[in-house]
């Protein structure tokens, strides 16, 4: 697809999403909106090989599960364009940042600005939680720790049958606290899979606030390398040192990009939350509108219209 | 209807400060478990053990050896399918005292299906040493934490969080059977949520003339067979049952093998998710769109009995709706 914004742009714009759609709605992941623009707008404008979307611009309602009586089901997965041998494929592996990744969808031209409205809506597919039939999701991972292993799977397959498509997965650090993840990276490299990738979003946050309180999980890189992933550590708002580590030879291994963010990257106000950014919610309606003031003037907007909310 | 706000919060800190060898575990979801005051006001009592499942049920059963009593607290969903292997090894077959409080059964979460435990019962009841409750309002909720530790053996709870219904004004008994009504048509079983949904059909089908037996279920496993016989037995038509499960493996299947083996031939409709996966949506839009409702349970009582009851949507009282971003819910999950 033809990139018409540059990444940046994109990024502000995911930002700018998240933040109307959470004030509308009292509440959402913003935080991971901070730390993840530049990762996911660097993947959907740049740094992956997708071809055009398969499903409506404006996703269709909840269709069904997989069920051999629902021939007609389909994943998200053609928002992320069709299923052909050159082209890659995505998993968002914490599900909970689907919000951002449909903003982001919205930014580089492949969802309409009207799906996000359908966001956590009864009977919509466009669910709080990614889930395999949500726009841009192309398995479910809502239950962290599985998705780097099914990429694993997916390349190793794609490498066997000769196609060029790669698999990447964004993760969250979140996410290394599951035992899984080490036998997923430990298996990629015991087979080589060097036609997988990963950016994770290392925020330092998880559910009950700052992980050095909740699970200390030391040295990242250290622990990857060993496990036999090649690493690249950048800031993740740095969006020329993103291209520069895709670059990285990774010959034979999988390769990890650990883009270490701020939870609060272009939405300082949201320190006063600090250590508990996982979900932002209002305590009152004076917090709100305090927030939405303050925020709206960060990124360069008007404050958000909460008059029918 | 008296609302409660997070009963568990205050019933597991009072009980937890008597008992000293009671520990409080979480894997990430202190808050949305309703033990984060208990965290803050008791460290010495709490393990972080981060979201990390799988070592956590292990962590415990070397807890449990060593004479502690852990309460391991997570969604419902991550405490038997991820580290199912660990639940048997580490605590069913050497009946560790570990209490397993699963928050957000069946379909309470918006989460879809990856934080659904819609098999919960099922898997849960099969393992050999394991005690199942459940509870469906407050004062159960209240009285879960010394009901779970009055168990020899492992104990997995469905306990319910945020604003919770009274229901009931006696407390959480293990092992007994709460008779909400006394008909000789039809007999309802019900735990958890469903109950609420058969109390809002009571008034309408009383007035359509149905007369309903009503049971309340909050000990799950050991089932008490013979009860639920004899109930069965003294109502004319049959059984309906209605589970915040699938019908496979649950209460509905538990009452069959009760029936079946006490040769009561009686009709039994099973009522809940069936065969099917769920979605994410909202607690009272899931229930109507798998069927778990009161509306459900109506035509339920019409098939079993073969007769209308002209009961419609607005007959029955009036569905809760919880605010999206109540005061009392954590974070969105
Ligand atoms: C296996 C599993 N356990 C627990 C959860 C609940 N959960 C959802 S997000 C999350 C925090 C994970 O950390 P991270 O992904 O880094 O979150 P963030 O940085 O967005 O706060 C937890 C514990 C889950 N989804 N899956
Ligand atoms: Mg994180």
């Amino acid at each position: 697809m033809q990139n018409v914004k540059t990444t940046e742009e994109v990024a502000l714009g995911i930002r700018r999403r998240v933040f109307e759609h959470s004030m509308r709605n009292n509440g959402g992941y913003l935080s991971q909106a901070c730390s993840a623009a530049e990762q996911l707008a660097f993947l959907y404008n740049e740094a992956l090989t997708l071809g055009q979307p398969t499903l409506p611009m404006i996703p269709r309602p909840f269709g069904g599960v997989p069920s051999a009586d629902n021939p007609d089901y389909v994943t998200g997965a053609g928002y992320n364009g069709p299923f052909e041998p050159h082209f890659d494929r995505l998993f968002i592996a914490p599900a909970h940042y689907a919000l951002v990744a449909y903003a982001a969808l919205i930014e580089v031209g492949r969802m309409a600005p009207e799906g996000l409205e359908m966001f956590n809506q009864d009977g919509s597919s466009v669910e709080m939680i990614g889930a395999e039939h949500s726009p841009g999701m192309e398995v479910h991972n809502g239950t962290l720790g599985i998705g780097f292993s099914t990429g694993a799977g997916l390349a190793w397959g794609r490498k066997r049958k000769g196609e060029s498509g790669k698999v990447c997965v964004f993760m969250s650090d979140g996410e290394v606290q599951e035992g899984q993840t080490w036998e997923a990276v430990q298996a990629a490299a015991h087979h080589g899979i060097d036609n997988l990738w990963a950016i994770m979003d290392v925020n330092r946050q998880q559910c009950d606030g700052a992980m050095d309180s909740v699970m200390e999980v030391g040295d990242i890189s250290t622990k990857l390398r060993d496990f036999g992933a090649v690493v690249v550590e950048i800031d993740a708002h740095d969006i020329d040192a993103m291209r520069q580590a895709r670059a990285e030879p990774h010959e034979g291994r999988p390769l990890i990009i650990l883009a270490h963010s701020s939870p609060t990257k272009g939405m300082d106000f949201l320190m006063k939350r600090f250590p508990r950014l996982h979900y932002v919610r209002f305590k009152s309606a004076e917090e709100r509108d305090e927030m939405n003031t303050a925020i709206a003037a960060e990124l360069g907007i008007a404050p958000v219209d909460l008059g029918g909310h | 209807m008296e609302m409660v706000n997070r009963p568990y919060a205050g019933a597991f800190e009072r009980y937890a400060v008597q008992h000293p060898e009671v520990l409080c575990l979480s894997a990430d979801l202190t808050s949305s478990c309703e033990i984060d005051g208990f965290r803050d006001r008791h460290p010495d009592q709490f393990l972080s053990m981060g979201m990390a499942e799988q070592n956590m049920l292990s962590f415990a059963g070397g807890l449990g050896l060593a004479g502690f009593r852990p309460f391991i607290h997570t969604f419902g969903v991550f405490l038997y399918r991820r580290p199912y292997d660990q639940l048997m090894a580490s605590i069913a077959y050497p009946r560790r005292k570990v209490r397993l409080m699963g928050f957000l059964p069946g379909v309470t979460t918006p989460g879809g299906m990856t934080h659904q435990a819609i098999e919960d019962i099922s898997v849960l009841r099969t393992i050999p040493n394991m005690t199942v409750l459940e509870t469906g309002d407050a004062t159960e909720v209240e009285g879960i934490v010394e009901a779970a530790d009055s168990i020899d053996g492992p104990v997995y709870c469905r306990v319910l969080r945020g604003s919770v219904p009274r229901l009931f004004d006696t407390p959480f008994k293990v092992g007994e059977i709460r008779i909400l009504s006394e008909g000789d048509d039809v007999l309802v079983i019900t735990a958890g949520i469903t109950t609420e949904e058969a109390i809002r059909a009571r008034g309408a089908l009383d007035k359509a003339g149905v007369s309903v037996r009503h049971l309340h279920l909050s000990t799950l496993k050991p089932f008490d067979a013979e009860a639920i016989v004899a109930h069965a037995a003294s109502v004319k038509h049959g059984v309906v049952t209605l589970e915040n499960h699938l019908v496979a493996g649950g209460i509905g299947s538990m009452t069959a093998e009760a029936m079946a083996e006490a040769g009561l031939g009686k009709k039994l409709v099973r009522l809940g998710l069936r065969d099917t996966y769920a979605h994410g949506g909202s607690r009272p839009y899931l229930m109507n769109y798998y069927g778990l409702d009161a509306l459900a349970l109506v035509r339920g009582i019409e098939r079993l009995t073969g007769e209308e009851t002209g009961i419609d949507e607005d007959a029955l009282d009036a569905v809760r709706v919880e605010a999206v971003h109540s005061a009392v819910k954590a974070e969105a999950l």
